[in-house]
């Protein structure tokens, strides 16, 4: 990711009460006002009153404040927070099935290495990798995977937390 | 002690100050409306559940107090969802209940079953599915909280059958009086920042050309008395958008009355020609600013509002103030009072002499009547206007003869006028003014409507004669969908498509009969205001005019679509006269 794309995507941290419909109030509010979600993933906190969703906005379909202000007038919605990438420790997993011969498996477990990924599957044919890192180094190893020949690929989106103070 | 979902709803409904109910019973509402019967609520039996969600609009409209709808599920809650968006758009408090099926069959398509939260999640502030008996205390004492505070809005609580039928063990629970609200997520700011408040008070005081732009906030803020007060003390001009018609009074000499599309020359160009623009609980709507790069290109923009989220939305403000817009023009007022002190305000006389230069030279105008046309629906409104009482309530549809009703009524006090300013809801007025009747059955409440409009939601007449509701309809009836047929004229080379209603088809004076109203009909201005005072004498039945107005009549001043206000066109008469 270059710095035009860390311009055009900014995650929101949004904590939500933990109830029905919360998900689809969100959603909904994007499609009917025209904001682009990149990326969204959604799961309970470690208090089962509220979840956490971590959204990443296309800032080009609408500003920010507009995004923020409109997500908090939703009656669940509890607290936003943007988080920067120079503020915050960003993840994201991804886990791939690639096509590959047996006896080219090699070139795939370089990238493996070379990456900290791991295999979870092995076929005739194909393997079943998984990377969990930063979303820039995800975008790296698939970048790296595509020209064995992907069958089949899913990213979880970006979760993020604030990072520590060391002051 | 013991009780049920039904009866907790009643009891609910009746410890928030519900005095009136609009709505119509079905099967899955069923449960609820036995218990309705030993209630003290009144209860306004409607003909289309649409009817009930805009007199619940018109109610709140001219009280102030949450309307309350109540509808069963499925094409009920369909019939609800215009007057659910039209109060989203016009921030009216709204609270509808809705029966739904019974929770174990939910998602079954069961009959008369429909994601009625789903459906109403874009058109309401907030909605609740309940799925417990004992959380309906709870769930309507938040409904009310959050329809009634902040920016106010409708809410929706869908209800199951089973959890509000006395038989079902379900909706059996331990009764108890709900303390508070837990709802983390709902915390709106009232109080306005003291620091925005004088950085507001400095625009002010250096601005030579300010023009106070106040919208519907004002209305729903109640501060139409604090806001006259700070246009006293500035002795600054005061435009009232379509949704605060009333908020500042028409007679009032700093009065420019309404901006806008439609809006007279002198609000329309003073707010385009100012430096400062004091916007107060208005939202620089698209039927105010025109094309929006080239509204206002002088002016700094002051914004106070509730909702923060319409800050900067449309036009930047150099300064916000988030919060009640009562407390915000309170707030201005001892800011202005201390800085005063300090310094007076800039010589302002050079535009005061050029707004009321506008005033002189563009004033409403439309031709007088001649022989063998159409009555003037001006005419008929000047005359409505004068032959009825000051504090009259006017509810309108949409369309021309809402935008003459606003432009040539005199608005003098809040409160007076209800209509559908941001969805533009058609057949708005007869059931508007219905609610309002029921809030306010000592007033005069005349319904001002298109032969159109009327023709969407006149069936409610029959409500208001069952109910006793003795509104007056003044129907403009020109036969024409008459706001289309004047774009068709203007924009479309007067190729007229699909705009010809028939000026006799229905017989408006025997439709009126055939519903237990008073018909008249008035064909020639002689006959105007013999039949507006027997309307206005009548008060044991509503009363339907049917006024045969001129069909090529069109309103005037008007911004074209896509134009900014600065090409506003005034009457072609005036126009002519112009340069």
């Amino acid at each position: 990711m270059n710095a035009a794309h860390n311009d055009r995507y900014h995650t929101l941290v949004v904590r939500v009460e933990n109830k029905p419909g919360v998900l689809a109030r969100v959603a909904g509010l994007f499609a009917r006002r025209g904001f682009n979600i990149e990326s969204l993933a959604v799961a309970p906190t470690d208090n089962d009153n509220f979840s956490r969703i971590t959204i990443v906005v296309d800032v080009e379909s609408a500003p920010l404040e507009q995004v923020v202000k409109q997500l908090d007038k939703l009656i669940n919605v509890v607290e936003i927070r943007e988080l920067s990438p120079a503020d915050s420790v960003e993840r994201e997993l991804m886990i791939a099935t690639v096509e590959v011969e047996a006896a080219e498996r090699g070139q795939i477990m370089d990238l493996v290495r070379i990456f900290e990924a791991r295999v979870l599957n092995v076929g005739t044919s194909a393997m079943m990798v998984s990377l969990s890192g930063s979303p820039t180094r995800v975008s790296d190893f698939e970048q790296l995977l595509r020209p064995f020949g992907i069958i089949d690929l899913q990213r979880t989106g970006k979760v993020a937390l604030l990072s520590l103070d060391r002051t | 002690m013991q009780t049920n979902g039904g009866k907790a709803l009643m009891k609910s409904l009746e410890a928030e100050g519900v005095e009136v109910i609009f709505g119509l019973p079905g099967g899955a509402i069923l449960p609820v409306y036995d218990p309705l019967i030993d209630s003290p609520m009144r209860h306004v039996l409607v003909r289309h559940e649409q009817g009930a969600g805009h007199m619940a609009e018109g109610y709140a409209h001219a009280t102030g107090r949450p309307g309350v709808a109540m509808v069963t599920s499925g094409p009920a809650a369909t019939n609800m969802v215009t007057p659910l968006a039209d109060a989203m758009l016009d921030s009216v408090p709204l609270v509808c209940i809705t029966g739904q099926v019974a929770s174990g069959s939910i998602g079954t398509d069961a009959f008369q079953e429909c994601d009625t939260t789903g459906i109403t999640m874009a058109v309401t502030k907030h909605n609740f599915l309940v799925t417990d008996a004992a959380d309906i205390p709870q769930v309507i004492h938040d409904a009310f909280h959050i329809a009634t505070t902040g920016r106010p809005g409708p809410v929706l609580v869908d209800l199951p059958k089973d959890i509000v039928d006395p038989n079902n063990p379900k909706s059996h629970f331990e009764d108890y009086d709900p303390t508070g609200h837990d709802l983390p997520g709902y915390n709106p700011k009232v109080e306005p920042d003291l620091e925005d408040i004088r950085a507001a008070a400095a625009l002010i005081m250096e601005s030579k050309r300010p023009v106070i732009y106040s919208g519907g906030g004002i209305l729903k803020a109640r501060a139409a008395d604090a806001l006259r007060e700070l246009a006293e003390l500035l002795d600054v001009h005061v435009v009232t958008t379509l949704m605060n018609r009333g908020g500042f009074p028409d007679d009032h000499p700093l009065c420019l009355g309404m901006p806008g599309m439609h809006g007279n020359y002198t609000a329309v160009t003073a707010l385009q020609e100012s430096d400062l623009l004091i916007t107060l609980g208005a939202r620089f709507d698209d039927r105010v600013t025109g094309r929006v790069d080239g509204f206002a290109p002088g002016a700094k923009v002051i914004h106070a509002d509730i909702d923060p989220a319409e800050f900067h939305k449309v036009r930047f403000a150099d300064v916000a103030i988030q919060g009640d817009v009562r407390l915000t023009i309170e707030g201005l007022i001892r800011a202005i009072r201390e800085l005063c002190g300090t310094g007076a305000q800039p010589d302002r006389s050079a535009w005061k002499s050029t707004v009321s230069g506008w005033q002189e030279r563009f004033p409403l105008f439309y031709e007088p009547w001649q022989e063998g046309q159409g009555l003037k629906p001006q005419y008929v409104l000047e005359q409505l206007r004068d032959r009825s009482p000051d504090d009259t309530i006017v509810a309108s549809g949409v369309g021309q003869h809402q935008m003459w009703a606003s432009q040539y009524w005199k608005f003098n006090h809040p409160y007076t006028w209800i209509n559908s300013g941001g969805l533009g809801t058609m057949g708005f007025a007869v059931p508007a003014a219905i609610g309002a009747k029921a809030g306010m059955p000592d007033r005069t409440v005349w319904a001002v409507d298109g032969d159109g409009c009327f023709q969407m939601t006149n069936q409610e007449l029959v409500t208001a004669r069952n109910e006793n509701l003795p509104i007056k309809v003044a129907v403009l009836n020109n036969g024409y969908l008459g706001m289309v047929r004047q774009w068709q004229e203007l924009f479309y080379d007067e190729r007229y498509s699909e705009v010809h209603l028939q000026p006799d088809l229905p017989d408006y004076k025997m439709l009126a009969e055939a519903m237990g109203c008073v018909g008249i009909r008035v064909e020639a201005p002689e006959e105007v205001q013999p039949a507006i005072d027997r309307a206005n004498e009548i008060d044991d039945r509503p009363v339907v005019i049917d006024f045969r107005t001129e069909a090529s009549e069109n309103v005037y001043p008007m911004v074209p679509a896509g134009k900014t206000n600065s090409d506003v066109i005034v009457h072609p008469t005036q126009e002519a006269t112009r340069k």
